[in-house]
């Protein structure tokens, strides 16, 4: 069974933003979410760094404890998913995020705070696969058409990799050894340090 | 006059005494709450897997092999 999980390779990221480019097209996202976004450090200055940040599908996802109303899910694959006909809106899983992934689209003249929306690993959500009411509240859910995600497949220097965990981290690892520096995986740690959840059986529609 | 000092002190020093026992812990300590909504599909019950995990599986394999460039090259 594939464990889902994205590496961003500093090493590699030239800041082109075609990941958040094909996430946004991908999906549709509306003005003022940013699924996903590149963020550089040392900007202008030798050394300089980008990382393309998203929902990491962590581990042991804060957000997840921190929900008042358990509107999140982990799927078999590991990818972290969060059921919006449930989401209050609250942000407290904002607060808990920290790659500061969860996006609240702001509705109406006085900027309420609508319900969160995030990286799905383009896996969508709880609603009929490839439905039009899944595309609406998630996205596209690429990965029932056997795809990895847009951000990973679109990018151009291979710098962000998404898919089964093992196979990303031998990829990576191959570069390492090649390249002979970099090897440092930001967040990579964060996410993916702790033990997997225990999670209750992933719920299951009825075929 | 005397007696009365010392039910007063006796009755405030056990105040203070069980002062404590009223308080309740203030750490939140978070449970995992079970999830509360729709049930979803796994990616391989629809179109086009019809149920297949293997064939899903294959073709995740097969885009996960394709981001290793090195490999890409060599079978070029």
């Amino acid at each position: 069974m594939a464990r889902m999980k994205f590496l961003c390779d500093a090493e590699r990221c030239i800041e082109c933003n075609g990941c958040v480019t094909a996430c946004k097209q991908e999906h549709e996202i509306p003005w003022g979410v940013n699924r996903r976004r590149v963020v550089t450090l040392n900007d202008g200055l030798p050394g300089e760094k980008s990382i393309s940040v998203a929902c990491m599908h962590c581990s042991d996802a804060p957000c997840m404890a921190v929900c008042p109303v358990d509107c999140f899910y982990k799927t078999s694959e590991g990818v972290v998913l969060h059921d919006k006909d449930l989401c209050i809106g609250c942000g407290y899983c904002f607060y808990a995020c920290p790659f500061g992934a969860p996006q609240f689209p702001q509705d109406g003249a006085f900027g309420l705070r609508g319900k969160m929306d995030k990286c799905t690993f383009c896996a969508g959500g709880p609603e009929q696969d490839h439905s039009a009411a899944e595309f609406k509240k998630y996205g596209r859910n690429r990965l029932a058409e056997g795809k990895l995600p847009a951000c990973a497949e679109m990018c151009s220097t291979k710098a962000l990799l998404g898919g089964d965990g093992d196979v990303v981290a031998d990829i990576y690892r191959t570069r390492v050894l090649t390249r002979g520096k970099g090897s440092d995986v930001w967040g990579w740690g964060t996410a993916y340090g702790k033990p997997e959840t225990r999670q209750p059986a992933p719920p299951q529609a009825k075929s | 006059m005397k007696a009365r000092l010392i039910i007063a002190s006796a009755l405030a020093i056990t105040a203070f005494a069980v002062a404590g026992c009223g308080e309740k812990p203030n750490v939140t300590i978070y449970k995992q709450g079970q999830y509360q909504g729709k049930p979803d599909n796994v990616p391989w019950q629809s179109q086009p897997f019809n149920n297949s995990q293997a064939d899903w599986d294959k073709a995740i394999k097969a885009r996960n092999a394709r981001q290793n460039e090195y490999a890409r090259i060599e079978n070029q």
